[in-house]
């Protein structure tokens, strides 16, 4: 298939809008005085951001996906080991859907 | 919680963070097995964006140069012949508003640093990479090369099986089927797991939960990311100052 040039513009407009998010962020909060709130905000946001990925997930998701939750954040509390969380997610959610449909 | 997991403690402290390639190399070991999992969805990609009409080559283009999932997958949706090229470009822009805060919470650890070493790991930020960076910056293993050299890792796998899934066109089965769907949700658990910080997390993780699944369930699109981590983040610190 021919590139068209509407899909090339497209693509590299889309790569500049991913770019700006990527570091509008860093550039902002780099010029943001490091008052101990705002360092206090920053530390606040990669748990938060974590929640808000897999909450609608594992709430939404129904029994499976709230079982494999589970298993993963037992595996991931008692051994600290993240390749150990993430397979045990995946074979868990695998096994569950066998299981359960 | 055990203490191998870790604290994160919000301590950056600029004169120790550092940029080496053992920093790079380890964020690359500790980001394959999610690389690995971004394959499978990455087939997927290419399958899809056949479907829409785009050449294997563009697909892989866009992969290498975007690297954003799930912007790619919505945009997929969008497309049609002739490209409708604002509303792609303006969805885009949408789905990956979430990086802003993101960005916003690497930058302790990126201002010490050169331009070129800061704004070029931020373009192979993704949310993988990112959230186990922020994890080893927490536990005060504070190479900031160990972003961009997950990022690498992650964009090559991405990039290379967008080519194969594009090439291919078709048989390539769902990832649900093989559970590979909750593989990045498995990993964000146990991110979290080493994350918490005691008592003072409660409340802010308990508001971008509510937030994030009212936003899911009632809003279109990615929305529920940014307003989930907007909402808890600022709980967090309205509380504090209370």
């Amino acid at each position: 298939m021919r590139p068209e040039w509407q899909t090339i513009i497209a693509i590299l407009l889309m790569t500049l809008a991913t770019y700006a998010t990527r570091v509008g962020g860093l550039w902002l909060a780099s010029r943001l005085p490091l008052s101990g709130r705002v360092e206090a905000w920053l530390g606040y946001i990669p748990g938060a951001i974590l929640v808000s990925l897999v909450a609608p997930v594992v709430v939404s998701g129904g029994l499976v996906e709230a079982l494999a939750a589970l298993a993963v954040v037992a595996v991931a509390l008692k051994t600290g080991n993240l390749l150990a969380s993430m397979l045990t997610g995946v074979g868990a959610v695998l096994i569950l859907r066998t299981v359960i449909g | 919680m055990p203490e191998k997991t870790g604290r994160t403690e919000n301590r950056p402290a600029n004169d120790t963070v550092t940029f080496t390639l053992n920093g790079a190399l380890r964020g690359a070991r500790m980001c394959a097995p999610i690389a690995a999992s971004g394959f499978a969805i990455g087939l997927v990609f290419g399958v899809l964006a056949r479907q829409a009409g785009l050449g294997a080559g563009e697909a892989t283009l866009m992969s290498a140069l975007v690297f954003a999932g799930a912007a790619q997958f919505v945009v997929m949706g969008l497309w049609a012949s002739p490209v409708p090229v604002a509303t792609v470009v303006l969805a885009t822009l949408i789905v990956n508003l979430r990086h802003l805060l993101m960005g916003a919470a690497l930058a302790p650890y990126f201002t010490g640093l050169s331009r070129l070493k800061a704004y070029g790991s931020a373009f192979f930020m993704a949310d993988e990479n990112w959230a186990l960076a922020m994890g080893e910056f927490g536990k005060g293993r504070q190479d900031a090369a160990f972003l961009i050299g997950g990022g690498l890792i992650m964009c090559a796998s991405w990039t290379t099986s967008t080519l194969i899934g594009g090439s291919l066109g078709n048989a390539i089965s769902d990832p649900a089927r093989w559970g590979l769907d909750f593989a990045f949700t498995a990993v964000f658990l146990a991110l979290l797991c080493g994350m918490w910080r005691g008592r003072r997390d409660l409340l802010p993780w308990i508001v971008a939960a509510a937030v994030a699944v009212a936003a899911e369930r009632w809003l279109p699109g990615q929305w529920y990311i940014l307003l989930g981590g907007l909402a808890g983040s600022l709980a967090g610190v309205a509380r504090r100052a209370a």
